[in-house]
């Protein structure tokens, strides 16, 4: 296990290094003159302010000069500046930041539940219409295009039934808490303001549920499986033998050792969520790192994009490494090999 | 090879025995047809404006016409030809240059393996959109500069599937033979370990046709595919999304991406079972 760790935890850093190559080359073969990715168009004419960037960045040097700034600059948390928003990146993104996680987070806790609650249903009615029925609706979350489904959810449920808050996290009338956290369901509850607390978690339901739909699938299609996987072993007819119910047999024997699997997966999804998240936030006016990243797109600001792309690998990789780390704490196979 | 034959023996049988078969391949036939022959047969022009725009679907006009006043249902139809090409381009262009490192990796291992494979890791550890948004930014807008961006995220798991595949044939009994009969590694990775480790690659990739299209489409839909006035889905969905209250213009190009995704998805499936059985 110890070794295992090791080796996993040494890979982190060594396949970093090669996302950040990946971004430098990105960054370089831009069409545009790599300088004006640094400096904005206006100050383009002041010859103090491009002779400064191209010192810092070194672009009057040789090329492998350049990538070892650039790789010094990373890990300084230079990504340079946006010229959208004339601020530094990693400001724009650390800000943000909250804001995606928290969709994320109601999203992987929507997706999770439901995955599960599908597949179990699956499984327990295995070729029957249900399981039909449970598959067809797990394959629709993976399929649908989330910045159509959110689009036509937000106009049905927005426009036609007023159910549902517009976009955005909270009415521009509701009390934004004191920072804390900056997950404003967790702020707002520190803060002993229910309302805000209830009005942010509006706004996070339809986000979430389209964000989330995404994932059922994947979810639900490993959990079914380890589900059949599990309830043709031998315990489970003990279990019915010594005259467990139904319930206790599905879920006390079955599902706890058909999670194990479904741990990695839950872990893995983590990078459909990212993705997805990129589009529903375009879509629901959110102001996380996604909606940051296709204004950057669509405006072609480079330094920004590259910025997050960067960030997301991180955070992917990441992701991939805590749950590589907790399958091997949930095997015993792995964890005392 | 001679799985795909078995395959062709029972191909009236399994056909009965899978309506979600039978639906993907009318799903995907569909819009084949609707590609090719739609020229003939299109009652408005998609890039002329015929009728007031904004209009909500009526038997004029099924879809309703868009911001400009074009025929909504005319411009999704003629949208299937750019998803399709597109969709096309990337997964054969992936397929090819994956297999080719991944069959290259496991078949010489050692260092072209090591190094082949960090390349596959570090090009998997981006989360796809925005690896294909970076790329895409930096090539510049335009339909095809999206297509390589697609590719760039895409042939890694081509890669690491074939390679897999290799590694698993190589230590047959049979490889062993043709070495020892003198066989030259380009004859062994073509004539004798190639053909035995297509099957998984061939699954995968029908499968990915639905996800491509969706990974075209948003691109386009951000802004860096296809550009006005294309009539593209991630385009026209993007269109609409400007014009929030008439919900008919994204209505179109989103089940339309979503009919090809569930019909690719079926036939993939169905596949899956017919030439991999071992699966379940």
């Amino acid at each position: 296990m110890t070794q295992y760790l090791f080796r996993r935890l040494i890979s982190i850093p060594l396949l970093l290094l090669g996302v950040a190559t990946v971004a430098f080359f990105l960054s370089h073969f831009t069409q545009a003159d790599p300088l004006s990715a640094l400096v904005s168009e206006r100050q383009m004419n002041n010859p103090e302010v491009v002779a400064a960037a191209k010192q810092r960045w070194g672009l009057d040097r040789s090329l492998p000069e350049q990538y070892l700034i650039y790789i010094q600059n990373l890990v300084s948390g230079d990504m340079g500046v946006s010229f959208r928003t004339r601020r530094p990146v990693l400001t724009d993104i650390a800000e943000r930041l909250p804001a995606t996680l928290e969709l994320v987070i109601f999203a992987m806790l929507f997706g999770t539940i439901s995955g599960v609650a599908l597949g179990v249903l699956a499984s327990r009615f295995q070729n029957r219409l249900l399981d039909y029925f449970a598959r067809l609706v797990a394959l629709f979350g993976s399929t649908v295009p989330v910045f159509w489904s959110g689009l036509l959810l937000l106009y049905l449920f927005t426009v036609k039934f007023s159910w549902i808050p517009g976009p955005g996290r909270l009415d521009p009338r509701a009390d934004p808490p004191p920072f804390m956290t900056g997950l404003l369901t967790i702020d707002s509850l520190a803060a002993g303001q229910f309302d805000t607390f209830l009005n942010a978690l509006h706004h996070l339901v339809l986000p979430s549920f389209v964000l989330g739909w995404s994932v059922t699938g994947i979810i639900a299609r490993l959990v079914r499986a380890s589900m059949l996987d599990a309830l043709g072993q031998d315990y489970i007819l003990a279990a019915r033998a010594k005259g467990a119910g139904e319930a206790r047999t599905l879920f006390r024997h079955a599902l706890p050792n058909a999670m194990i699997p479904t741990l990695t997966i839950i872990g893995y999804s983590f990078a459909y969520l990212i993705t997805g998240a990129v589009l529903t936030e375009a879509v629901f006016g959110w102001p996380g790192i996604g909606s940051y990243a296709v204004d950057s797109a669509r405006t072609l600001d480079y330094p920004a994009i590259i910025g997050v792309s960067l960030i997301g690998a991180s955070a992917f990789l990441l992701a991939n490494l805590i749950t590589d780390i907790a399958y091997a704490y949930a095997n015993p196979r792995i964890r005392l090999e | 090879m001679s799985i795909v034959v078995g395959a062709r023996a029972h191909w009236m049988k399994n056909l009965t025995l899978r309506p979600a078969l039978v639906a993907g391949l009318l799903i995907v036939g569909f819009w084949i047809v609707v590609a090719l022959t739609i020229d003939v047969w299109t009652v408005y022009d998609p890039l002329k404006i015929v009728a007031r725009k904004l209009q909500a679907p009526s038997l004029q006009h099924w879809l309703g016409t868009d911001a400009l006043g074009r025929d909504v249902m005319t411009r999704t139809l003629y949208g299937v030809r750019y998803s399709l090409s597109i969709s096309f381009v990337v997964v054969v262009c992936s397929v090819v240059i994956g297999s080719l490192v991944g069959a290259l990796a496991g078949f010489f291992g050692g260092w072209t393996d090591s190094v082949l494979m960090r390349l596959v890791d570090v090009t998997l550890a981006f989360p796809p959109v925005l690896l294909a948004m970076a790329v895409a930014a930096s090539l510049g807008p335009g339909l095809q500069n999206a297509a390589i961006a697609v590719i760039v995220v895409w042939w890694p798991v081509y890669a690491r599937l074939m390679r897999g595949q290799v590694l698993d044939v190589i230590s047959r009994d049979h490889i062993e033979a043709a070495r020892a009969g003198g066989a030259s590694s380009f004859r062994l990775l073509t004539k004798h370990i190639l053909p035995l480790s297509w099957t998984p690659t061939i699954i995968s990739a029908t499968m990915d046709f639905g996800q491509v299209v969706l990974l075209a489409a948003s691109l386009s839909f951000i802004g860096l595919g296809a550009q006005p006035p294309a009539p593209e889905w991630g385009a026209m969905i993007s269109d609409g999304a400007s014009h929030f209250y008439s919900w008919w213009i994204a209505f179109g190009p989103g089940m339309a991406i979503l009919m090809l995704g569930l019909g690719f998805n079926f036939i993939g499936d169905a596949l899956r079972d017919i030439l991999d059985p071992r699966e379940h």
